[in-house]
Parts: C-alpha cells; sequence; structure tokens
C-alpha cells in the first residue's frame, strides 16, 4: 500500500464520527431512492408478468344486455385479438357472524372451458361445475377478513332470491388487484368482495339466458385503445353501453399504476433534499480536514508529488466516505423496498410477488449520491491543491476579524465576552453557518413533510366525511328506481331521515374536451348528503343548471355561466346542454351536482331514483341492517363509520410506518449536520477553547461558547425549516396529486411542534457526544504549540 | 517572623507515561516563592521547568508530592477545585499569546475581567502594558509584542495571585522582547505581584533578585542577584 492510501485509511478512521454521520445521512438518501425504485420495480414487474400470464384485458365495456353473437362482431374489429364476455353484477350477502350488509361483487367466470381473458389465479379448489349453481369462488382477500375457506357456506340475493353459496375456490385476478367498493376511498374486504360464479348459473339467475352484460378484449401488440373504443362504443350504444374504456381507467389498475407515480415523485423529492445536504456536509469536512493539512500537503508538494495526485488523495476521501454511505444505503435500500413492496402486497393483491430488484436501482442510487458527495467536494480539492508548497507549510494567517456596525451598537456591547466570540463566529464564517442552519432546517422540513400527512388526512376525512356527510349509511339499487323507494325505506325501522338521490353515468364536453362523469341529482336542499364546499359552507343546487367541483370545472376548462353539453349513458339517454351555475372546492373526485327534479326532467323520467342517504336512530342499526338484507334490489351499501375505519386502519398499517422511516432519516440529517458543525468548530478553535480553560473558565462557560454557536443556529433553523416544511409539504402533496383525490395541506401547530422538538432531541444528542470531546482538550498543548 | 510563602512544593514529582516509557519530568522539587518575589526559572528545555510551571499553574497534577498556594493544597484538587483556582489566582501568559482571534484588545481582558472577583477596569490594565490607544483592535490587527502585552494585561487584569509567564519573549525579536519584559517589570514593580518568569534565555535571569536553574527534574542551583539589571538594559 502506498503511503498516501495508509494516510487515507488512517484519516477515514481518525474521523470516523463524522464520516459516519455524512454517510448516514448519504444512506438516508440512498435508502429512500432504491426504496422507491426497487418496489417501483417490483411492482411494475409483478403487474406486467401478473396481466400477461393471466391475460388481463386492454379494454373494457359494460352494457345492459348483449346477445353472445354480438361478441364475434367485436372479435372482428381491426386490432382487436381476443375477445371475453361475462356477466357482472351486484348483490347483497350475508355472511355469517357479520351483522350489516356486505355487497359482493358478482362476476361470472365460464364453467366449461377457462375464460379466454382476466383468468383467475385459483389460490385453492377449482371454479364452480356445470349444473352446479350455488358453487362460488371467492376473491382470497374477501374469503380471509371473513376466516371463510373451501367448503364454507354464504348467502347472497341473487336477483330478489336468497341463495345458499358454497365456496369450491379462492382466487385473485388481475382485475381485481385492489378492490374498492362503490363509494368507499379505501379497501374494506370485510364489507366489498369479489365473487365468482358459473356463467350459465349467473345467466340463469339474471334472465342473462346467451347474453352478456360486460365485455373486455384485448388488442393487438401497438394498436392504440382510442380507435376500438370509438367503435365498441358505436357497436354497444344501442345494448345500453355506457362507454368502454381502457386498461389505464380500470379501476384497479388506475390505482395500482397510480402508486407507482407517487412511488416516483418520492425518489425525485426526498433523495434529492438528503443528497444536496449531504453534499454540503462533505464539503465542510473535507474543507476543514484539507486546511488543516496545509502544510502536509506543502510537503508533499516539495516532495514532487503533482497537484492531481493530492487531488484524487482528497477524492479517494469523499469516494471513501461516499462508499460507506451507499452500503449502508444499499442494506437499507433493499430492506425497506422489501418490507414496502410486502406493505403494497397486503392492499394490491397478486399471486406471486417479483421482487428481484436489479443492479439498476442501486447504481442510479450509489451515482447519485457519488456525483452529489463530489459536486460538493469539488470547491475544497481545489483550494487546497492549489496552495504553492511554499505558502502551505506556513500557517495560515489569523482569522481576520472585523466590527462591524453590530459590533459598535449598544445592544452588543451589553453582551458579555463569549457571547460576542459566539456572534463573531457565527458572523465571520456566514456562509457556512448560513447552510449549517439550512442543513438542519430541511431536517425539520423532511420531518414537518412527513407528519403533516396526518393533519392532512384528519381535515380531508373532517371535510369529506363529517362535513360534508350527514348520512349514516348510503343504499345504491341496481337499477332505477321509483322515488317511492325513498319513502319505504323511510318508513323502515330505526331510519331517522332519508334523502333520494340519482346518479347517471354521462359524457361532459366543452369545446374540444370530453370528460366522463357521473351527474349526481340531489334535493335543491340537502339534508344529508351536502354539495360541500371545503371552504365550510353547503351550497343550495338551483332549479336548472349544473353545480360542479372546481377539478371538473379545470378538466373542462369551464367557468361558471359556460354551457356545457351533457350525453347521458344509460334510460333514453338523453343529450342537453346545461349552464354551470356555480363551481365548489372538494377534496375527493370531480362530482357534478343537479337538482333531482331538474335531472329527472331532462332524463323523462318521474321521480327516479337509485340511491338513499340515511340517518339512522343509533339503537336500531343492528335490526335495520338485518331489514335492510331483505329488500331487494340493493346493489350497494356504504356505511359512513366503517368508511371513516378503515380509511383510518389503512393508513395506520401504510402511512405510519412511513413517518416512522422519516422520522429516523430526519433525525440522521439533524445529527448529522450538527455533530459534524460541532466537531469542525471544535477541531479549528480547541486550543481557542483550551486557552479559556486554562483562563479559568469552566468547562460549561466554555461549552456555551462552542454549541451556543450550534445552539443559536438550530434555534435559526427551526422557524425556517418548519416554512421549509411547508413548501415541502406542498410539492409533495402536489405530486401525489389525482384526478380522484387531493390532499388538502392543513399542517396544525402542533405538528410544527412536534417537528421541532424531535429535531431538537437529536440536535442536543449530537452536541451531547461533542461536549464530552471538550471535557479531554489537552490545556497544556495549547501553552507550548503555535497553530 | 518571616514572610508566609505564597507558593511553596515539597518533594514535588512528575512522571509521564508516554507509550511504554516512564519520563521523570520533576524528581522531587521543593521551593518557595514570597509575596512581591520576581524569580526566574532557567534551564534547558526538558529540565522540568514547564512541568513545574503547569502544576504550580493548576494545569496538571503531581505525581507525588505537595504544592500549596497560601492556605490551599493544590495537590489532590479535582478538576473543578483547580478551574477555580486558576480563574481566581493565576494570571497566565503564553510564549504564542493565545488571545482569541475573534475578540478585541478590551474584550480579551474583559472577558477575564467578567469572571474574576476583584478586577481592575481591563481599560487600566491595558494602560499599564503602555497600550491604552489600541484598545478595539483586533488581534490580527497587532504586531507580535503588541498581542503579547495585550496576553499579559489579560493575565493581570484580575490582580493575580501569581503571575506566571511561559517564554513570553519565546516568539518575540529582542527589541519587541525588552518592550514585553519591562511590561512585566513595571507590573511588578506597581502591583507587587508574584511573577514566575520561565527561560531558557540566561540574559533575562538579570532582571530578577532570584534565579532558580533547572536540569534534569531538579533544581541544581539557587542564585541571589545582587544587583538587578533593568530590563531596558537587557540586551542579546
Amino acid at each position: 500500500m502506498t503511503p498516501l492510501n495508509r494516510k487515507l485509511y488512517r484519516d477515514l478512521w481518525r474521523l470516523r464520527g463524522q464520516v459516519l454521520a455524512i454517510a448516514l445521512v448519504i444512506a438516508s438518501g440512498i435508502a429512500v431512492l432504491a426504496m422507491s425504485l426497487t418496489s417501483m420495480e417490483a411492482l411494475t414487474e409483478t403487474a406486467i408478468a401478473y396481466y400477461e400470464r393471466y391475460r388481463f384485458g386492454d379494454v373494457f365495456a359494460s352494457v345492459e344486455r348483449a346477445p353472445e353473437y354480438l361478441a364475434d362482431r367485436v372479435r372482428k374489429l381491426p386490432g382487436v385479438q381476443a375477445v371475453d364476455t361475462r356477466v357482472v353484477k351486484s348483490a347483497v350477502l350475508d355472511m355469517e357472524g357479520f351483522d350489516e350488509p356486505v355487497i359482493g361483487h358478482l362476476v361470472s367466470v365460464p364453467e366449461r372451458h377457462p375464460p379466454e381473458l382476466n383468468q383467475l389465479a385459483l389460490r385453492s379448489g377449482r371454479v364452480p361445475r356445470l349444473g352446479y349453481p350455488d358453487e362460488a369462488v371467492l376473491a382470497e382477500p374477501f374469503a380471509e377478513a371473513h376466516g371463510l375457506t373451501l367448503g364454507g357456506t354464504f348467502r347472497a340475493v341473487l336477483n330478489g332470491n336468497w341463495r345458499k353459496l358454497t365456496v369450491v375456490g379462492i382466487a385473485l385476478s388481475p382485475e381485481f388487484v385492489y378492490t374498492i367498493g362503490p363509494g368507499a376511498l379505501m379497501p374494506d374486504d370485510k364489507r366489498f368482495g369479489i365473487v365468482w360464479l358459473g356463467q350459465e348459473a349467473m345467466q340463469a339467475a339474471f334472465d342473462l339466458d346467451g347474453a352478456f352484460n360486460t365485455i373486455s378484449l384485448t388488442l393487438l401488440r401497438g394498436v392504440e385503445p382510442d380507435l376500438v373504443i370509438e367503435r365498441l362504443d358505436d357497436m354497444l350504444g344501442r345494448y345500453g353501453g355506457i362507454g368502454a374504456y381502457a386498461r389505464k381507467d380500470q379501476m384497479s389498475n388506475w390505482f395500482l399504476m397510480n402508486e407507482i407515480r407517487q412511488l416516483e415523485s418520492l425518489a425525485a423529492i426526498l433523495p434529492t433534499v438528503f443528497l444536496a445536504v449531504a453534499a454540503f456536509l462533505t464539503n465542510m469536512v473535507l474543507a476543514r480536514l484539507i486546511a488543516m493539512e496545509r502544510s502536509e500537503i506543502g510537503l508533499l508538494k516539495a516532495f514532487g508529488y503533482r497537484d492531481r495526485d493530492i487531488a484524487w488523495h482528497y477524492v479517494k476521501f469523499v469516494v471513501g466516505v461516499a462508499a460507506v454511505g451507499i452500503v449502508l444505503g444499499w442494506a437499507g435500500g433493499y430492506w425497506f423496498g422489501l418490507l414496502n413492496t410486502r406493505l403494497y402486497a397486503d392492499f394490491y393483491r397478486f399471486p406471486f410477488l417479483l421482487f428481484d430488484p436489479g443492479p439498476r436501482s442501486f447504481l442510479i442510487a450509489a451515482g447519485a449520491s457519488l456525483f452529489a458527495a463530489l459536486a460538493g467536494t469539488l470547491g475544497a480539492v481545489r483550494a487546497g491543491v492549489r496552495i504553492p508548497p511554499a505558502e502551505a507549510m506556513r500557517p495560515p494567517s489569523p482569522p481576520m476579524f472585523r466590527r462591524t456596525r453590530f459590533g459598535r451598537s449598544r445592544l452588543f456591547g451589553a453582551l458579555d465576552q463569549p457571547t460576542r466570540i459566539l456572534l463573531r463566529q457565527i458572523g465571520r464564517y456566514p456562509v457556512r453557518s448560513a447552510l449549517t442552519s439550512l442543513g438542519t432546517a430541511m431536517a425539520v422540513a423532511v420531518l414537518v413533510s412527513s407528519l403533516q400527512w396526518l393533519d392532512s388526512i384528519n381535515h380531508l376525512v373532517d371535510v369529506y366525511f363529517r362535513q360534508a356527510q350527514g348520512q349514516d349509511i348510503t343504499v345504491g339499487f341496481a337499477n332505477t328506481r321509483s322515488s317511492d323507494v325513498t319513502r319505504e325505506l323511510a318508513r323502515m325501522p330505526g331510519v331517522r331521515t332519508a334523502e333520494p338521490m340519482r346518479v347517471v353515468p354521462a359524457k361532459m364536453r366543452f369545446g374540444p374536451r370530453e370528460e366522463r362523469e357521473s351527474l349526481q341529482g340531489l334535493p335543491a336542499v340537502q339534508e344529508l348528503s351536502h354539495v360541500y364546499d371545503a371552504s365550510g359552507r353547503n351550497l343550495t343546487l338551483p332549479p336548472d343548471g349544473l353545480v360542479i367541483s372546481t377539478q371538473l370545472a379545470g378538466m373542462l376548462q369551464v367557468r361558471p355561466g359556460d354551457r356545457i353539453t351533457v350525453e347521458v349513458l344509460e334510460g333514453r339517454r338523453p343529450t342537453f346542454e346545461v349552464p354551470v351555475v356555480a363551481t365548489f372546492e372538494t377534496y375527493i373526485g370531480s362530482p357534478a351536482y343537479m337538482d333531482i327534479r331538474a335531472l329527472n326532467r331532462l332524463m323523462h323520467e318521474r321521480e327516479a331514483v337509485n340511491s338513499v342517504h340515511l340517518r339512522l336512530d343509533q339503537n336500531e342499526q343492528a335490526r335495520f341492517y338485518r331489514d335492510l338484507k331483505q329488500v331487494p334490489q340493493v346493489s350497494a351499501v356504504t356505511l359512513k363509520q366503517a368508511a371513516v375505519d378503515t380509511f383510518y386502519d389503512t393508513l395506520a398499517k401504510t402511512l405510519l410506518i412511513f413517518i416512522g422511516f422519516f422520522v429516523v432519516f430526519a433525525c440522521t440529517l439533524a445529527f448529522g449536520v450538527t455533530y459534524n458543525a460541532a466537531r469542525i468548530a471544535l477541531s479549528e478553535r480547541g486550543r481557542e477553547l483550551a486557552t479559556l480553560r486554562v483562563l479559568g473558565f469552566t468547562r460549561r462557560e466554555i461549552s456555551y461558547i462552542l454549541l451556543g454557536e450550534i445552539g443559536f443556529l438550530t434555534f435559526v433553523a427551526l422557524p425556517l425549516g418548519c416554512v421549509l416544511g411547508y413548501g415541502l409539504g406542498a410539492l409533495i402533496l402536489n405530486a401525489f396529486k389525482t384526478e380522484l383525490y387531493r390532499i388538502p395541506m392543513a399542517i396544525q401547530l402542533a405538528t410544527l411542534g412536534e417537528a421541532v422538538l424531535i429535531i431538537l432531541s437529536a440536535t442536543l444528542f449530537s452536541a451531547f457526544l461533542v461536549r464530552r470531546r471538550l471535557d479531554s482538550l489537552d490545556l497544556i498543548a495549547v501553552l507550548k504549540t503555535r497553530e | 517572623m518571616p514572610p508566609k510563602p505564597a507558593l511553596r512544593t515539597r518533594d514535588l514529582t512528575k512522571v509521564y507515561h508516554s507509550g511504554e516509557v516512564e519520563v521523570h519530568a520533576l524528581r522531587g522539587v521543593s521551593l518557595e516563592l514570597f509575596p512581591a518575589d520576581l524569580v526566574v526559572l532557567l534551564g534547558p528545555s526538558g529540565s522540568g521547568k514547564s512541568t513545574l510551571l503547569n502544576i504550580l499553574g493548576g494545569l496538571d497534577s503531581a505525581s507525588g508530592g505537595e504544592a500549596w498556594f497560601q492556605d490551599l493544597q493544590l495537590t489532590g484538587l479535582d478538576d473543578r477545585g483547580l478551574t477555580e483556582y486558576r480563574r481566581n489566582h493565576v494570571g497566565f501568559v503564553f510564549q504564542f499569546y493565545n488571545l482569541i482571534p475573534s475578540l478585541t484588545a478590551l474584550e480579551n481582558v474583559a472577558l477575564v475581567t467578567e469572571i474574576a472577583r476583584e478586577p481592575m477596569p481591563p481599560e487600566e490594565a491595558l494602560r499599564i502594558v503602555g497600550l491604552g490607544e489600541r484598545l478595539n483592535h483586533f488581534p490580527a490587527q497587532l504586531s507580535g509584542g503588541e498581542q503579547q502585552r495585550v496576553a499579559i494585561a489579560r493575565a493581570i487584569a484580575k490582580r493575580p495571585g501569581i503571575l506566571l509567564c511561559d517564554e513570553p519573549t519565546g516568539a518575540l525579536d529582542s527589541r519587541t522582547g525588552i518592550l514585553v519584559l519591562e511590561a512585566i517589570e513595571r507590573i511588578h514593580a506597581e502591583l507587587g505581584t508574584t511573577t514566575v518568569l520561565i527561560t531558557h534565555n540566561a540574559v533575562i535571569a538579570d532582571m530578577t533578585d532570584r534565579v532558580l536553574v533547572m536540569g534534569d527534574g531538579h533544581i541544581i542551583e539557587e542564585r541571589h542577584n545582587t544587583r538587578r539589571r533593568r530590563a531596558a538594559e537587557l540586551s542579546w
């Protein structure tokens, strides 16, 4: 080993505390980056493999009823590769030991041969046999939630008739990687589940012999779905088609792809913060190392070492520090990635999980951090190498201090000398001091931006569930019913108030823009389900015209006063023009509302209803649920409290774990910054502090000078970090924004306080470590040595 | 009745362990320094004079023997006790001045007067060393001699019971060195502080009444000058 390399190893070892602190910051950045990239890779590859192996459709469409032979015509459409038709219905299920009504999403599966598309991944058992109409296959998460295994039974209302079904198989499907019930925000496997029944059995039960109501197709390679969708809509229109959609708009796939996109945002934002701070820290440590080794550098040059040999020596030091961080970060990233992917697998159900991250993610992460570290230290290396040897061997001239205007002020005059030392030191190195503050501020910001999720989500739940929804339960019907059903439900025991709703699928057009969106009809003044603006007011619906969400207004680029074209996709499929009367802000979806009477008038229907919101008497709930199971044609039941509960349960499982990670990362950041700042200050000013000790200052008093400086910089960093955290949080929330939901920024003061306290603890810990070093200052050496 | 010594030691020893080697820096030093003494401690490097000064100044602890400042036994004090002792009774002047670069001349002196029991005003201390005009200069704006005089002002501003100067002229040219010695001489005359001056420059010994010569961890010779020369008369 060359002497320079030996020196390198010894330097790394001597500065191990600081090296480790920087390495941990680098590792945090790499871990987040590698975690996001590996999870992304795992989810993407698993989805691709799953979709391909089980032939997930490219285009989907629903109709009211279409004859089987139509499938052959669809198959002949240019670009179509394969076609599969099915019967899909909803039904109320009665699960043993579970009071509340459960909604089953029934999907047919051919008894005679495997389905051509959207094949089942059977986990156990088999598919229903021909002639056994009561055999069912359950989706695995649903079966697990109710503890059902092969041979288990449950009851279901199929087209008005109670039937006892027997579980013969447990399966997963590429169509239902993510299952979410109507009106829910999160999966609730207890109250909503997929049930596969024999195709011919379902056709018989729902009077659809020789017919289907759902079709899916795959396309030839390279065919754009849009063209096929247009042809398909033309063909299916008269069978009650409500518009075909491509895989990207298929619900389960949409959520999955969205999750992958969010991971991508995460990979872009947070590691940048960590790597930037790591770059600053390496620069700080290296600049100091080079300053302390001036005379050695001069000596090496005097011996004939070239500039580039010396530069390379220090570059290797940086690479060494980064390497420690990279290895730690790789390990952390792999582990977090696996954990994260497994966590996803709880919500996104795959029959297999491909977590076999290639080297790419790790190389990207390592490359990014190495680049950041080297970029951060370039200046220090160059400055160190440039000193001519003779000059390098002389001690550097003492730092120059000047009296500033503040230094002459009366306020400054009132300060004691240690405080003056502290303040002048900060003023002497303003850039370094500012970066130290900024580093700590970034730690606070990372923490604030992680902790704010809880506040924002509480706010979202409060607005969406508590303010806007006065109902306890919403009952949906498969077909449009007369408004009598509202009165019937209102008369049921336990019901206090009932409010009708009419939802029609529609396309809305304005100029060249078109959006598919349901049109929701509610009473002009709503008692239960409010048209609620996030600023805190309920809107009254005008007798004519639409009240739409700002999200939809943005998508269509309309303003109040504009008239938009609405093409209804059910019933008589009327098309009409209506004015947009008002807009309102909502966090979920992009709804459009209309007075239910106006809507029915435009639909040429009398008082039609397909959902009813209900408020219940708390004491009579169990009875009401029991009775509800007997109400025919119920296709959806949404319980508000259950929705809120699952929402929080899900968050507890995912978000809290994430926040936990980020608390650790942010503490690493704060620790890394303060520890390095304090250690460098100690190495630069050890002589000064030892002099003070000789002059009779106590340990506590000299700690004040050194740590007071860090304390002051931290003090500045805390409010700055809160502001930056607000910005970072907004950036992240914006990156997580989708058409489906927008999480509002709603940081509470207590959250800022929490972030500040956590960072203060990390800072105090590093101060404590440095303080211990202060106790072992060599007082005698300072008398004899010249700096 | 003879005067009570300000500082005294008995059989003071100090052994350093440097790796596997034992270094006997002091091998039994006994001495007495009286109030208003001006003593030069002379000796080659490695003779033990710095070690003795460090123990007398409360910077280091002895391996054996005793050291007393008035009625306070220094040997046996813990870190806190030694800090108190330095804070209240000892003035130090170092070879390399050891000024705080971020404080002005005045502030460097005030640094000590702020924590002392009965200090003189910092301006007064600076006036005694002849720097009444350069109060607001930072160390980087002062010459070596001026810096050393600030250091002396800092050492005496607390009115110490003992002033310890470790090679105070070691980093200075002779002309500037003499200016510094004059300052020490004036302080001794004005304040009567017990002063110990370490040097390896034998000429400086002429300005004191009493010279202790150290060698190999012992005091090998004690001289009394019959005639003290003024600092201004010295040259080397």
